[in-house]
C-alpha cells in the first residue's frame, strides 16, 4: 500500500473528528456526531494494523502484542464507560486525560529507542541530517507534555475520587519554586538533548523530572479550581498527540491532536472568566483569606431564618415560576432524580420551573447539566447564567440546592472580596430564596454568604436528596 | 467549508516524501497551526449544557495516538520498544473505547420537552 494512500485515510479520520465536534454544537445533532467522530477513529485503527501487517518487518510476537493490547485496552475502556456514575464523570474523564498522555509519552519513549542506532551510525559518520534534530525535539515535547499529563491527571482523577492516600496541598516546602526550577531543568535539558545529539540520553531523566513537575503542580489545587485543571489537562492530552504527530510525522495526529488541545485551551478560558480570575491565579496563586471578609458570626447573627418542608411546601403552593439553582451539592448526595421529582410536582400544580447554572457549577464544566439529563430534565429547561439572570425578578421562589459562592452577592457588591467581580446567578432579586444547605458552613472561598441572612432568604437545613424528597412529599400532602 | 479548512485539508495531504526535513517541518507545524484554528473556531460554538461530552468525547479524539503505538509495538522489534507500545496501546484504546461510549451515554441523555 502506498503511504500517499494511507495519509488520505488518515486524513479522512481527521475530518471525521472535526465533523464530531461541529455536531457537538446542539444536543440533537450530537450522538450522530460522536457516531461519526468514532467511525473515523475506527477507520484510522484499521488502516494501521492494515499497515503493520503489511510491513516486512513485523514479527509473531508483533500480531499478539498488537491483539492483546487492543483487547485489554477495548475491555478496560468498555468497563469504563459503562459502570461510571454520571457524578463521577470528573474523575472518569480525568483519568482518560491521564491516558492519553501516557500513550504519546511512551509512544514517543519506544520511537526514541527505537532511532538511536540510526542516530549514532549519524553521529559515528558525521552525517546527521536535520530530520534527526526535529526528531529529538518532538520527541523530547511529546515525552514531556506526556509525562506531566500523565501524572498531574492521576493526582487529579485520585481528589475527585477524594482518595485519602492522594496527597493535598503543598507537599513539599516552597512548592511554586520548587515547580519553576524543575520546569526550567526540563526545558534546558530538553534543548541540550535536541542541539548535542551525543546528549540525548537526556530524554529520560526529563521525563522523570516532568513526571514529579505533573504531580507537584496538581497537588495544590483546590476543590473548586478542578473544573481548571482537568480543561487545561485535557489540553495537555491534545498537544501530547500533536508532538507524537511531529514525532512519527502523521497529520491525522498533528490535526487531532490540536483540535483537542485547542478545545481544553477554551473550556479553561470559560472557567477562568466565570471567576473572574486569571489562569495563573487559579494555578499558582491563592484565594485571598477569610480574615479580610466579615465573619460569619457577624454576617448572619440573629438574621438566619430557617424553615420546614412543610412550610416552604405551603411556600411553593402558590409559586407562578420557580427557578432551581444546583450546585456540587446536589452531586455529592446525588439529589438530581429527587430534583426531578420536585420539578415535576411544581409543574403538575401549574407552576413554570426552569434551573440556572453557574459555569463552574460541580468539578467539571457542564457537570450539572449532564446530572439533570440523567434524571430525565429536559435540557430546554436547563439555562445558563446570562440567560437566567435577568428573570430572576419575576421569579417567584428560588431554590439553592447545594451552591454557595456562585449565589453570594458580595461578588457583586464588596470590592475586597476574594470573589469580587466573578458572575453570579442572582438569585437573591427572586422574591423568595429557598437555600437547601447541611448547615452555614462556607464554600470553597472561605466566606460568609450574606444571602443566608437576607430578610426574603430561608434557609431550608438538611441532606440535599432527602431534604428535597421530603419537600415533594409536603407538596403533595398540601395538594 | 470554511477557506481555513480548504487550505489545511490541502496541506495535509501534499505528500512531503521528496521535501527537505526542514519544509516537512514547517508543513507540520502550518498543519498544527491551521488545525488550531479551526479547533478554536468549532468548539466555541459547543454550548455549555454538552461541556462534559464535549471533554469525554474529545478524549476519545485524542486517542488518536493509538496509530503511534500499534506501528512502535508490531514493528520495532526490541524489549522495551515493545514492552512500552503494548501499554501505550492500551492506553490509548481505553480513551478511544471508554471516550466514545461514555460520550454515547451521555448524549443519549440530553432529550427535549416533551
Amino acid at each position: 500500500m502506498s503511504s500517499e494512500i494511507n495519509n488520505i485515510i488518515y486524513l479522512v479520520a481527521a475530518v471525521a473528528f472535526i465533523f464530531a465536534l461541529k455536531r457537538l454544537s446542539h444536543p440533537r445533532t450530537a450522538v450522530r456526531g460522536n457516531l461519526i467522530g468514532a467511525l473515523g477513529m475506527l477507520v484510522a485503527i484499521v488502516i494501521t494494523i492494515l499497515i503493520a501487517i503489511d510491513d516486512p518487518d513485523i514479527s509473531g510476537l508483533g500480531y499478539w502484542l498488537i491483539g492483546i493490547g487492543l483487547l485489554i485496552g477495548t475491555i478496560a475502556g468498555a468497563v469504563f464507560a459503562v459502570k461510571v456514575p454520571m457524578t463521577g464523570m470528573p474523575q472518569m474523564v480525568g483519568l482518560l486525560n491521564g491516558f492519553g498522555g501516557g500513550a504519546s509519552m511512551l509512544v514517543a519513549a519506544s520511537e526514541l529507542v527505537a532511532t538511536l542506532p540510526d542516530i549514532r551510525e549519524a553521529l559515528s559518520s558525521g552525517t546527521i541530517n536535520t530530520a534527526l534534530y526535529f526528531f529529538v525535539g518532538s520527541t523530547m515535547a511529546a515525552g514531556i507534555i506526556g509525562a506531566v499529563t500523565f501524572f498531574g491527571s492521576l493526582v487529579a482523577a485520585g481528589k475527585l475520587q477524594e482518595l485519602k492516600w492522594v496527597p493535598n496541598g503543598n507537599v513539599i516546602p516552597a512548592q511554586q519554586l520548587v515547580n519553576a526550577l524543575l520546569l526550567l531543568l526540563v526545558l534546558a535539558g530538553a534543548v541540550w538533548g535536541t542541539y548535542d545529539l551525543t546528549k540525548v540520553w537526556v530524554f529520560w531523566p526529563i521525563v522523570v523530572i516532568a513526571s514529579v513537575l505533573g504531580i507537584l503542580l496538581t497537588t495544590p489545587i483546590g476543590g473548586a479550581d478542578m473544573p481548571v485543571v482537568i480543561c487545561l489537562l485535557n489540553s495537555y492530552s491534545g498537544m501530547a498527540a500533536a508532538a507524537t504527530g511531529f514525532v512519527i510525522n502523521n497529520n491525522g495526529l498533528i490535526i487531532a491532536g490540536s483540535l483537542v488541545g485547542s478545545s481544553g485551551i477554551i473550556l479553561c478560558q470559560i472557567m477562568c472568566k466565570a471567576m473572574n480570575r486569571s489562569l495563573a491565579n487559579v494555578l499558582f496563586g491563592k484565594l485571598g483569606t477569610a480574615d479580610a471578609a466579615a465573619k460569619g458570626d457577624d454576617v448572619y447573627a440573629g438574621k438566619v431564618k430557617s424553615a420546614s418542608a412543610e412550610e416552604i411546601g405551603m411556600l411553593l403552593e402558590s409559586a407562578r415560576r420557580v427557578v432551581i439553582v444546583p450546585g456540587y451539592g446536589m452531586a455529592v448526595s446525588q439529589a438530581q432524580h429527587a430534583v426531578r421529582d420536585l420539578s415535576n410536582a411544581l409543574e403538575a400544580r401549574g407552576a413554570e420551573v426552569e434551573f440556572g447554572i453557574h459555569p463552574v457549577a460541580g468539578r467539571m464544566p457542564g457537570h450539572m447539566n449532564v446530572l439533570l439529563a440523567e434524571a430525565n430534565i429536559p435540557y430546554d429547561k436547563v439555562k445558563e447564567m446570562d440567560d437566567i439572570n435577568s428573570s430572576f425578578e419575576q421569579t417567584d421562589v428560588a431554590i439553592v440546592i447545594g451552591a454557595n459562592d456562585v449565589v453570594n452577592p458580595l461578588a457583586r457588591t464588596d470590592p475586597k472580596s476574594p470573589i469580587a467581580g466573578m458572575p453570579i446567578l442572582d438569585v437573591d432579586k427572586a422574591r423568595t430564596v429557598i437555600v437547601v444547605k447541611r448547615s452555614l458552613s462556607p464554600g470553597f472561598a472561605g466566606i460568609p454568604n450574606p444571602l443566608f441572612a437576607a430578610d426574603n432568604t430561608l434557609m431550608y437545613f438538611g441532606d440535599g436528596k432527602k431534604a428535597i424528597l421530603d419537600l415533594v412529599a409536603a407538596l403533595k400532602a398540601a395538594a | 467549508m470554511n477557506p481555513l479548512a480548504i487550505s489545511l485539508l490541502l496541506l495535509a495531504s501534499a505528500e512531503p516524501g521528496a521535501a527537505s526535513p526542514a519544509a516537512m517541518f514547517v508543513t507540520a507545524l502550518t498543519v498544527f497551526v491551521l488545525a488550531t484554528f479551526i479547533g478554536f473556531e468549532v468548539i466555541t460554538k459547543v454550548p455549555p449544557t454538552l461541556h462534559t461530552p464535549l471533554m469525554s468525547g474529545s478524549n476519545a479524539i485524542s486517542g488518536i495516538t493509538i496509530i503511534g503505538a500499534i506501528l512502535v509495538a508490531g514493528l520495532k522489534l526490541n524489549f522495551i520498544t515493545s514492552f512500552f507500545g503494548v501499554i501505550a496501546i492500551m492506553f490509548a484504546m481505553i480513551n478511544v473505547v471508554g471516550g466514545f461510549l461514555v460520550t454515547h451515554r451521555m448524549l443519549g441523555m440530553f432529550r427535549k420537552k416533551d
